[in-house]
């Protein structure tokens, strides 16, 4: 390869040479998996418009009754705007004294109070993508950390915490958290994704403590047993790079069922949080935009973005799974 | 396993018993504080009157009163609704609980069916050029929030392309219908399922599909259908018997985790299609703050949930005789 060539193959001084070589084997290893590359770069483009597009889109204006339900551009009518705009170098302002039906600032349109809804998309992912991180961390954490031990250590610690498992599975997680969302505000982040971290601790905690056990048993950990390295570095070092798809994939699901329950309390109207896509879908709902056919995009926009969201993260763990997991590679 | 049906339940009871009274806010206070302020009540009347309603001797110490809960509980006495005095928690329960176990019990049933075949189908079909495109549309549904789907059955159908009547379909069935076994009644009750029914087959069909998919084309490649075909047996006999009996298994299982999810859902479902079953009546419960009821409808939809997973295991007995053989012991 090209790149390798050009990056110096050894020493510590070359580290961004060595960090970008990282990231090129990263990407080609993404790409063998074609639904799962698509899914990574779904992925990404989220984290960009959530993170970096707030700083080119302006926020919403404050309400304006002018606008209500502004219909969204058309496709013609934005290549018509770039052309004069940009080409020909046309003040905005003539634009919009022309008589032809301008959209210019509204990409998507506007909603029942005239805001743009673009740039409440732009501005309204932020919340649920830092909740599903948070969330998909401390739930792994909390799942590996109690898988491992409980198949480590064994006994009554095991058989106590199986059973409380079992138990917990069978509790329906979202009523329960609709239920205490009426008995604590729940609109603090951090609370909220321990909170939801705790609920759903018992499945994940289930598949780790099977795949512990069955990496238990293989020589190189009876070997470190042997040479008694201690607990903590059998955990970290022997058995966890191990199992790095199996943690991959429960943090992402860590992600997709936090963005479930979260998304779905908000849009119930259960827990106060700022402006997000599932207060957007909320509010369109509780004023009746899903009733008439222009303030379709109201409701639409912020549906298709959770949609594609938790697309994008359950096709990306397909590549994830196959990266940790060498044997799934075909080819 | 009976035993830890019985267990979980009393679990959750106590598990719910003690939220309510430990937190912060404490929902029997706020109950007293109300009727002070609304109805001018003094103290201790507004108090007596907030422990009737509980059904519970608030001058009892915490674990006098949880002793009593649970007698009042194995006796069936859940309480009174706050909201609508005189009515029991388990008249409302008993009126509304029946609506939901019919949609998503339907619901369920249809997407693993469908599910189990269109899966099969495509494990047999593994080169013909529709088998990425319907494996792409299940891996899409089954990665879609079931409330989205919600949505956007009920926009597109119902408003942007206006196919189906939705304000008509709402409740879960016309008024000055009776009940009873009859085709107008029967017709009603469908209509008014329909979109919430349809919602959970499409929620829940691509995982079926996808998991059926992988699960049989495990199955393919193992001896007893080598051995079974060698057998000369047909097609058919190995694809029902063989193939498709012991594929299955695995989602049993998973039918299991699926039961608890898609009643949990039905509180986001039926809010959307204001179908009246019993999470739209917690829904309602929960805005009200109506806290027997919303106590009695949680340890309702647990008790459905723990008895639907005892079913489902005595079902994967009847599928796999191995698991009877190794639970008489």
């Amino acid at each position: 390869m090209t790149t390798e060539a050009l990056i110096p193959k050894t020493g510590i001084r070359y580290w961004p040479a060595r960090f970008l070589r990282g990231i090129v084997r990263f990407l080609k290893l993404m790409s063998r998996n074609k639904t799962g590359f698509v899914g990574f770069l779904l992925f990404i483009g989220f984290v960009l418009l959530t993170t970096v597009g707030p700083l080119f889109v302006p926020q919403a204006k404050s309400a304006n009754i002018m606008e209500i339900y502004a219909p969204p551009c058309k496709l013609s009518q934005w290549v018509e705007f770039l052309r004069t705009s940009w080409f020909e170098r046309v003040p905005h302002s003539e634009i919009k004294a022309s008589s032809a039906p301008m959209c210019s600032e509204h990409l998507l349109g506007t909603d029942s109070q005239g805001k743009d809804i673009f740039a409440q998309i732009v501005h309204g992912g932020r919340d649920i993508l830092q909740m599903a991180l948070l969330t998909g961390l401390i739930s792994t954490f909390v799942g590996v950390a109690l898988g491992s031990l409980s198949a480590l250590i064994g006994g009554g610690f095991d058989a106590f915490l199986t059973m409380l498992a079992d138990i917990w599975l069978t509790i329906p997680r979202f009523p329960l958290l609709a239920v205490l969302a009426t008995l604590v505000k729940l609109d603090n982040m951090l609370f909220l994704a321990l909170l939801l971290s705790v609920l759903s601790w018992a499945g994940l905690y289930r598949s780790i403590r099977a795949q512990v056990f069955s990496i238990k048993e293989r020589d190189y950990i009876e070997a470190a047993t042997a040479l008694d390295l201690g607990m903590w570095h059998i955990i970290f070092s022997e058995v966890l790079p191990n199992m790095l798809s199996y943690i991959a994939i429960s943090f992402t699901f860590g992600m997709t069922s936090a963005i479930y329950a979260q998304v779905g309390l908000v849009f119930l109207g259960l827990v106060p949080l700022t402006r997000n896509w599932g207060v957007m879908i909320n509010l369109a709902w509780t004023q009746g935009a899903i009733f008439f056919k222009d303030s379709v995009y109201f409701i639409m926009a912020p549906v298709t973005a959770i949609a594609l969201f938790q697309l994008s993260i359950v096709w990306m763990s397909r590549s994830l799974e196959e990266i940790f997991n060498p044997r799934l590679r075909t080819g | 396993m009976l035993a830890r049906a019985v267990f979980t339940i009393w679990f959750v009871t106590s598990l719910i018993f003690f939220l309510v009274r430990l937190m912060p806010s404490n929902p029997i206070e706020v109950y007293i504080n109300e009727l002070i302020v609304q109805y001018g009540l003094p103290y201790a009347e507004a108090r007596d009157q907030a422990a009737s309603l509980f059904a519970i001797d608030l001058d009892a110490p915490l674990h006098l009163q949880y002793l009593d809960y649970m007698a009042q509980l194995s006796r069936g006495n859940l309480g009174d609704s706050l909201r609508s005095p005189g009515t029991s928690v388990w008249e409302i329960i008993v009126a509304f609980l029946p609506w939901t176990l019919f949609s998503v019990g339907l619901g369920l049933l249809i997407s693993f069916l469908l599910g189990v075949l269109i899966g099969m189908l495509l494990a047999y079909n593994r080169r013909a050029f529709w088998e990425p495109v319907v494996s792409g549309v299940a891996s899409i549904l089954s990665s879609i929030p079931n409330y989205i789907i919600g949505i956007v059955l009920l926009v597109y159908l119902g408003v942007y392309w206006n196919l189906v009547p939705i304000h008509q379909m709402r409740g879960s069935r016309s008024p000055g219908i009776e009940p009873g076994f009859t085709w107008v009644f029967i017709k009603d009750i469908f209509f008014h399922a329909a979109l919430p029914i349809l919602t959970y087959v499409l929620s829940s069909i691509g995982g079926w599909i996808l998991s059926m998919k992988s699960s049989t084309i495990g199955t393919l490649g193992e001896d007893y259908v080598t051995v079974a075909r060698a057998r000369g047996l047909s097609e058919g006999r190995i694809t029902t018997a063989y193939v498709g009996r012991n594929a299955m298994l695995p989602l049993i299982t998973q039918l299991l985790v699926s039961i608890g999810f898609v009643v949990g859902g039905s509180l986001l479902i039926e809010s959307i299609f204001v179908y009246q079953g019993i999470g739209y009546r917690l829904l309602t419960a929960l805005s009200t703050r109506d806290y027997p009821l919303m106590q009695g409808i949680f340890l309702i939809i647990t008790i459905s949930v723990v008895v639907s997973n005892l079913v489902a295991d005595f079902v994967y007995g009847w599928f796999d005789p191995r698991v009877r053989v190794a639970g008489g012991d």
